[in-house]
């Protein structure tokens, strides 16, 4: 695959230098520097959001870098896009696979550089090209599958071998063991291996340490979007690892906790499980009345999961919830919301916002039959009067309530849906990722909400990747690992290492 | 295409059910058909077969058109009434020499192949411009379809409004008829010559689906357009390609149906396109694109055609048939749907 005498080992196959990106409000990576030797494998981890897909996506072209350099075998480059990554040798497998669903592996493979016999594309040679790079990674897939029919794993390989059919001298793998076996894993390690010895030099990306330590050569930390450390994987343990990761201070970003819990458990939540897979395997928890429960976990840890089923959007296996000393079923939505259960989406554009909407509509779409007379005729005075008010409590910036929602800043679009579910008057809040992609000031309002809730005696389960805005406004938190509870802590005693340990309990 | 279409992973048990279910629509219109060979056996004929074959063969050849941009993940709702224009076209322009009341009478005799080919450019002209609003502008292919729509049947109304004073334009050239018409008797099955060009042209669609590039990337479009930009195929190119294409096959088709049929007006051609839409998805062409066969489309438009005629021949009330031939799309597209239906 390689060009054997220009690769010398001493010197970097890839240099990042200096890689400074800002986004409006955000400095997602500062003066971060990343440098990949060849005939090595080099880990890159952080906390969500410490910055590595932005240093990736960097280096792919999909964000151009407001400063510093990228250096390829000694040659400065700028790809504007990851194709042309992909034609310089530089290559990623994705942890959500881009692929063409309902064509064969090989076609995949090829695709955009077909081999052609005139004007005729030359199956013949695409399938002993695929068939020959299949059998060099030892991976046993028959190259006119189709793309759909594979399990994830061998859907990886597809794109591992698509990478070495490029002669990729960099490969990034993101999160490659997320959703595999053990097994699955050993072989993906085997060709790693196998292709850190023919010379590639490998950005692996993970939250899972022990996996760090045995497949890397190298590791670099970030941290808020700086770099912390880079150092050889055997002068290094995973607690040190752990505390580069999560070192750093808290100071007043969270508004003091007003509210107290009582005693009185009001959401009994026992052995809950979803239908459709990846979902939740097995939850059991309670909720106390005030009371704020933060759910940590890593991704594909299927938080999301676990409180959607208990909203009733994906399909219930099996699990009981009581509420308030009655089961309910909340077989869907509507059900779950006169039930008194609010939940706050992750995806607040896919989910949340109705965007060429107004603020108004956004407010009272969730709780329209109350604004609704019993001819069908909605109340314009109920409604300008609650807008008004979810305007005023939550402190949305805009500058009427007839603006379209999409012309919000991210924290004010959060607040006016946190506004829109606080209208449904709740018992249960569920809250996925409130603070996500929200500015630094309007996190703190959302905090306060947050806090506020709970002490009008709501309970709130509060879903973050942030381990300390988790610890800074819990009272108990709930770790999630691979669909199941690892473990619920006390957010006063508890500290980053536990969750972080709890995280990967079951990967 | 089996495979693909099943919603089953690998390694599970197939299940009766679902093979009942992924096969519906065949086990539909087998029933439909053994009804009609139950109720009157003399539909099981040579002759009988010769004409739903002539019947089919310009079908067979817009929806082989049509596929195309079906494929890529669009439609084209303009497709009946380019056919429409190529017909008038070539009728207007391949009338009978011995026919004083021509439309152009100082025309002198053309070649056949002529008129065809000016159909065939004018129609492909309007397929670019649609292709161009679709892959360029990025306009919604429903919406570009249903202008374009309204664009060519207005021009070839002005024209044929212009030219015959909105009278029927018959008479055609006999070469040009019989350039269609004519044909072979095989043991009392007639072959006649449009059954071989739409062979040619199923075979030739068959090739650059299956064995070009351009072919490879219509799928990789349809099936999952980041994923094909991503690897660089060139999407405004190639659906421009193919939406050329569409339109080439339009023009010959049209020009087939109006020298199979023997007169024009401009009323020819429509609906055409909802025809050839629905014996696509029959075919197990998917509306979302990316997936479908040649073996599937002309499936589903021998299929329609055999039904169709087998209920009219069995003396169904024609309303009726509308009716059966709902249900069938109907049916067609829920089970396209289940197929793609992400579970939560």
């Amino acid at each position: 695959m390689m060009q054997q005498e220009s690769i010398n080992k001493d010197t970097y196959l890839l240099e990042m230098n200096g890689i400074c990106k800002s986004f409006p409000g955000v400095k997602a990576l500062d003066e971060v520097s990343l440098r990949i030797r060849p005939y090595s494998v080099h880990a890159l981890v952080g906390e969500n959001g410490a910055g590595k897909s932005t240093l990736m996506k960097c280096l792919f072209g999909i964000y151009q870098e407001d400063a510093g350099e990228i250096i390829l075998n000694g040659r400065k480059v700028n790809f504007s896009n990851p194709r042309q990554a992909l034609d310089n040798g530089v290559s990623m497998v994705h942890q959500e696979l881009n692929q063409v669903q309902d064509r064969s592996v090989m076609e995949n493979i090829w695709l955009g550089r077909f081999p052609m016999k005139g004007i005729v594309v030359d199956s013949k040679k695409m399938y002993d090209d695929t068939k020959k790079i299949f059998e060099d990674l030892n991976i046993n897939i028959d190259p006119k599958a189709i793309v759909g029919t594979l399990s994830v794993s061998q859907r990886q390989m597809v794109e591992i071998a698509k990478a070495v059919s490029c002669h990729a001298k960099i490969i990034v793998f993101d999160e490659p063991t997320s959703s595999l076996t053990e097994v699955e894993v050993r072989h993906l390690f085997r060709i790693i291996n196998k292709l850190r010895d023919e010379g590639c030099g490998i950005i692996y990306i993970s939250h899972k340490l022990e996996e760090i330590i045995e497949i890397a050569d190298e590791i670099t930390v970030l941290r808020d979007g700086k770099w912390v450390y880079t150092g050889r994987c055997e002068n290094i343990t995973i607690d040190q690892i752990i505390t580069l990761i999560v070192g750093r201070e808290l100071n007043n970003r969270f508004p003091p906790k007003k509210h107290k819990p009582s005693d009185e458990v009001i959401l009994h939540v026992e052995n809950l499980a979803g239908e459709y897979m990846p979902t939740v395997i097995d939850a059991s928890f309670e909720l106390r009345k005030g009371e704020i429960l933060g759910v940590a976990g890593l991704m594909g840890s299927r938080r999301t999961e676990t409180v959607e089923t208990l909203f009733g959007i994906r399909k219930r296996k099996d699990g009981t919830i009581n509420l308030e000393g009655r089961n309910v079923e909340n077989k869907n939505a509507r059900e779950s919301k006169s039930n008194g259960f609010a939940l706050l989406t992750e995806e607040r554009r896919q989910t949340g916002i109705f965007p060429t909407l107004d603020i108004t509509f956004n407010c009272i779409i969730a709780n329209i039959d109350k604004y609704t007379n019993r001819f069908g005729i909605l109340k314009e005075k109920k409604i300008a009067e609650d807008t008004k008010w979810v305007i005023d409590a939550l402190s949305v910036k805009t500058p009427s309530e007839k603006t379209k929602i999409q012309y919000l800043s991210g924290g004010n679009q959060q607040k006016v849906i946190m506004g829109r579910w606080l209208l449904t008057e709740p018992t249960v809040m569920l809250l996925d990722e409130p603070t996500r992609g929200v500015d630094v000031g309007a996190k703190y309002d959302i905090y306060q909400l947050i806090i506020d809730c709970a002490e009008k005696g709501n309970a709130v389960i509060f879903i973050s990747s942030e381990m300390p805005e988790l610890l800074g406004i819990s009272d108990r938190i709930m770790v999630m690992s691979n669909g199941r509870v690892a473990g619920i802590v006390d957010a006063k005693t508890t500290t980053q290492e536990e969750l972080l340990r709890l995280a990967s309990k079951y990967l | 295409m089996k495979l693909s279409a099943s919603p089953l992973k690998p390694g599970q048990p197939v299940k009766i059910k679902d093979i009942i279910v992924n096969n519906a629509i065949y086990i539909v219109l087998f029933l439909l058909f053994i009804t009609v060979v139950i109720i009157d056996p003399s539909f099981l004929s040579l002759k009988n077969a010769g004409f739903i074959l002539s019947q089919s063969a310009t079908r067979m050849i817009f929806a082989c058109a049509i596929a195309g941009p079906i494929v890529l993940g669009g439609t084209d709702l303009s497709a009946g009434r380019l056919i429409g224009m190529a017909g008038l076209i070539t009728a207007s322009l391949l009338q009978s020499p011995d026919y004083t009341a021509r439309v152009f009478p100082n025309l002198p005799r053309l070649p056949i192949w002529i008129p065809i080919i000016l159909a065939m450019i004018i129609c492909g002209l309007f397929s670019l411009i649609h292709g161009f609003l679709v892959a360029k502008q990025k306009v919604a292919p429903f919406i570009a379809s249903l202008g374009m729509q309204l664009v060519v049947y207005g021009l070839m109304s002005v024209y044929f409004d212009a030219v015959s004073d909105s009278a029927p334009i018959g008479v055609l050239d006999p070469k040009f008829t019989g350039f269609a018409q004519n044909g072979f008797n095989i043991f009392g099955f007639r072959l006649q010559y449009i059954i071989i060009y739409a062979v040619i042209v199923i075979t030739f669609i068959w090739f650059i689906w299956n064995k070009t590039k351009l072919g490879k990337n219509m799928f990789a479009i349809g099936g999952n357009i980041e994923a094909a930009n991503v690897s660089g195929v060139n999407i405004v190119l190639n659906t421009l390609a193919i939406y050329v294409l569409a339109g080439l096959l339009y023009g010959f088709g049209g020009a087939l149906e109006v020298a199979r049929t023997g007169s024009a007006t401009n009323a020819l051609g429509q609906g055409y396109e909802l025809d050839a839409i629905a014996a696509c998805v029959v075919g197990g062409v998917s509306m979302r694109g990316g997936i479908g066969t040649i073996k599937g489309v002309i499936t589903g438009v021998l299929l329609f055609q055999v039904i169709s005629y087998g209920l009219v021949y069995i003396q169904v009330n024609p309303y009726l048939v509308y009716f059966i031939k709902g249900v069938i799309i109907l049916i067609a597209v829920v089970i396209d749907t289940k197929k793609y239906i992400k579970k939560k």
